[in-house]
């Protein structure tokens, strides 16, 4: 193999460098809870203190530092390690992925500039020209502005247009219509018709309008593509800190720091307790528990020795591990479920977003009215000079322009709104599809619970047996045990640990004192009988005594309850589906007031019930955060996940929520549905101007000036309508 | 009448010049962290040396 993981990084930085050995090589990390200021300071000064480090900017907006270093003398992991030291939690991204929707973005962004300059200068002569056209404007002046304005519109025109003559081109090329066929049509007609009619000296020239439709439309798209581009960062940024850095152990005993990403299958890797595991392997070193909750749903942790599976993103509970890598497509578990998601994403409609859908409805009008207009003038005998002017006319007036702004502005609008809100918004259409909604399915463990146990009946356990019990749980790390400590803090304010308990993994905890054993743990270890029922329990005994029980269950979200009763109101049916027993989920049902609920179900009996409420016509939001619950994201018409959710549940969901509360789920819903009659209102304002202006462009009345006045005030009186949405 | 000839090339260039500038902030980064630069505008401290070897001496001094 390659040797050490130090050196292999070393080796994958020099690769992409080798044109310059010497030139310094670029990182970028994802910094989590970078707020403010001072934040943004401390980043870069950590950084910058790392020897070998040439240069820090972290960016406040994006949630990342760059660093410029020299890959000789330093690696990612020490960075991350310098960073680490002053409280940031930082995690590296791979550089390919992060480059390619910000040069779109400014591509964009520079085409804005250039249309919006050429719009005000054009404008501004315009106008001169317009208020000239009463008779005081000498013929000659008045042409030299119009060919002044063709020497601005022409070269702006065929710069900021391309984006829409690209995307036009091969909309036709695939026998496709999209929005940008009649923009573009319109802009190159008007461009052209407007020449045509400057070289005769004739009053209908259109350059204004042709510029303005451009720098609105350019507005729109930019919007739109800031928002992917926020919503993609945000969520590449979530998903580099979950996989986090890895400790792997050389074949000489030497310990190394490397991102999780880079492990490969072979290496072995020492996750200590309380750490996630890295990535998918074997256990090739101590024995110890642990939570599996985010991969199956199942609250009660699991032993692992010598050989056991263990899957990414569990986390270890008891004692360190030594962990050899296998690679992912063997591990059965994680095969399935990625097969699972890949037929749930096949078989789910592809959801067209409501422009695609207006534009489809549109399209064939705006032409086929033009094609009328033109069609209708010369049958009544005018020229076809006149004829072609009037239906350019009309093009314009139809051009999307308050269409094409009516759905990014909203969307921004109600993102940014998110954002705030503690919600991110993965994927933009799914602010739409969460609109359509009317049944919501929560998965049980780490959704509507928090996957923490917490001592049941803690009032009824004698004071002394829960210090006692407490006293030998505290040096343990398993979930019981510190539920257990908490209940006692909580009733008796401080607990006293006591010394030279054993832990078995798996079993319990065992103290010898000079009056007997003290056991704590599972049944068969107290050598009792196990009392059954519905919750998890671990026993206490003291020597001779008689044994007793203590009983857990896991913690509701605060809000759960209220959060259904939320959503019930609002008309949804709620449901609960969960992979744990059928008893748990019933009673987890009962207490925060779900009806339906299912048990023992694994993700492809989710996918069915899922696909069984589909074929009845409803649309389901799936929250759920298990990597059990990532077809069912997959498969389901919108998906929420907390942010603690499985990196493939994450990668999955529409929208990812941060925080203990539930509300977001609520809150969500709402602003896609406030989004989506947003949207339809400004589709209705663009309808209205189209109403009144089209029968007037029809029969040749439109100016120049009245279809500029009309175009700039229906995009400005659409996007004042979305900024209703961030307000509040 | 005249004055218009040179009137409008010049509003022309001072606008183009605008339109230079948003360009090149653009080009030179300042726009790709607009919430970040809210910040820095309040920063006291000098900004640190991007020269390394002109400043190693003065960042372990600033470590301590």
């Amino acid at each position: 193999m390659t040797g050490s993981p130090a050196g292999r990084l070393k080796d994958s930085v020099s690769l992409e460098t080798e044109s310059a050995a010497l030139k310094p090589a670029t990182m970028t990390l994802a910094v989590d809870d970078m707020h403010c200021g001072a934040c943004l300071r401390t980043v870069e000064r950590a950084a910058m203190r790392v020897a070998g480090v040439e240069t820090a900017r972290a960016s406040l907006a994006a949630k990342r530092v760059t660093v410029t270093y020299d890959p000789a003398e330093v690696s990612e992991a020490d960075v991350i390690g310098a960073l680490d030291r002053v409280g940031f939690e930082a995690a590296p991204i791979e550089s390919a992925k992060q480059d390619r929707g910000d040069q779109r973005q400014r591509y964009l962004l520079r085409r804005v500039a250039v249309a919006g300059f050429a719009a005000m200068n054009i404008m501004l002569i315009s106008i001169a020209v317009w208020s000239g056209e009463s008779g005081d404007m000498e013929p000659a002046l008045a042409q030299m502005f119009r060919w002044l304005s063709a020497l601005i519109a022409l070269p702006t025109v065929v710069y900021a247009g391309e984006p829409f003559f690209a995307s036009a081109l091969s909309a036709l090329k695939g026998r496709r219509l999209n929005m940008d066929v009649p923009i573009s049509l319109a802009i190159i007609l008007a461009t052209a018709m407007s020449v045509y009619q400057t070289t005769r000296a004739s009053e209908q020239v259109y350059f204004d309008a042709a510029v303005m439709l451009l720098f609105f439309l350019l507005v729109g798209r930019y919007l739109d593509e800031a928002l992917r581009v926020r919503a993609r960062g945000e969520a590449q940024n979530l998903l580099s800190l979950q996989t986090g850095i890895a400790t792997v152990i050389a074949e000489d005993g030497t310990q190394s720091k490397v991102p999780a990403n880079a492990l490969r299958p072979g290496d072995r890797i020492l996750v200590a307790v309380g750490e996630r595991v890295g990535a998918d392997g074997v256990v090739v070193g101590g024995v110890g528990e642990i939570d599996q909750s985010l991969i199956t749903g199942e609250t009660m942790p699991v032993a692992v020795e010598d050989g056991t599976v263990v899957y990414a993103g569990t986390l270890n509970l008891t004692r360190s591990l030594e962990i050899e890598v296998t690679a992912s497509d063997n591990a059965t578990l994680l095969a399935e479920i990625s097969r699972l998601m890949m037929a749930a994403e096949q078989g789910k409609a592809r959801y067209r977003v409501l422009a695609d859908r207006a534009a489809q409805i549109y399209s064939p009008a705006v032409h086929g009215l033009g094609l009328a207009t033109f069609a209708g003038w010369l049958a009544f005998g005018a020229t076809w000079q006149t004829a072609l002017t009037y239906a350019i006319a009309v093009l314009i007036i139809t051009c999307p322009c308050a269409l094409a702004l009516a759905v990014p502005v909203v969307q921004i609008a109600a993102a940014s709104r998110l954002f705030k809100r503690g919600v991110m918004v993965k994927v933009p259409d799914g602010l739409e599809r969460i609109a359509e909604v009317d049944t919501v399915v929560f998965d049980k463990t780490g959704t509507l619970t928090l996957g923490q146990p917490r001592l049941l009946d803690a009032d009824t356990v004698p004071s002394e047996t829960l210090a006692a019990a407490a006293a030998l749980a505290s040096g343990s790390r398993h979930p019981f045990s510190q539920a257990l400590v908490a209940a006692a803090k909580e009733r008796l304010g401080s607990v006293q640990a006591a010394k030279d308990v054993q832990e078995t993994p798996g079993e319990g905890l065992l103290l010898v004192t000079p009056d007997g054993e003290e056991r704590l743990g599972s049944a068969a270890w107290c050598g009792v009988e196990s009392a059954g029922g519905d919750t998890a329990e671990v026993w206490y005994r003291h020597g001779e005594a008689p044994p007793l029980r203590f009983r857990f269950a896991d913690i509701l979200r605060p809000d759960a309850a209220e959060t259904v009763a939320a959503l019930e109101k609002r008309g949804l049916a709620v449901a609960l589906l969960s992979g744990d027993r059928d008893a748990v989920v019933a009673r987890t049902a009962e207490d925060v007031g779900i009806g339906e609920f299912a048990g023992q179900l694994k993700p492809a009996g989710k996918i069915a019930w899922l696909e069984d409420r589909a074929s009845e016509g409803r649309k389901v939001l799936m929250v759920g955060d298990g990597l059990n619950d990532a077809p069912a994201l997959a498969a389901a018409h919108a998906s929420i996940s907390p942010a603690t959710a499985a990196d493939l549940s994450q990668r999955a969901a529409d929208f990812i929520f941060q925080g203990r509360p539930l509300d977001p789920v609520v809150e969500t819903i709402e602003t896609g549905s406030r989004a989506r009659r947003m949207a339809f209102q400004n589709f209705g304002v663009a309808l209205v101007y189209n109403a009144i202006c089209v029968p007037l462009a029809m029969l040749g009345f439109v100016t120049p000036l009245i279809a500029a006045v009309v175009m700039s005030s229906s995009s400005i009186l659409v996007t004042l309508n979305a900024t209703r949405l961030a307000r509040r | 009448m005249t004055s218009l000839a040179w009137l409008v090339p010049s509003a022309l260039f001072l606008g183009g010049m605008g339109l230079a500038a948003f360009l090149w902030s653009l080009r030179t980064g300042q726009f790709d962290d607009l919430d970040g630069a809210a910040y820095r505008a309040l920063e006291d401290e000098p900004p640190l040396d991007p020269n390394p070897s002109r400043d190693k001496k003065a960042r372990s001094s600033r470590a301590k």
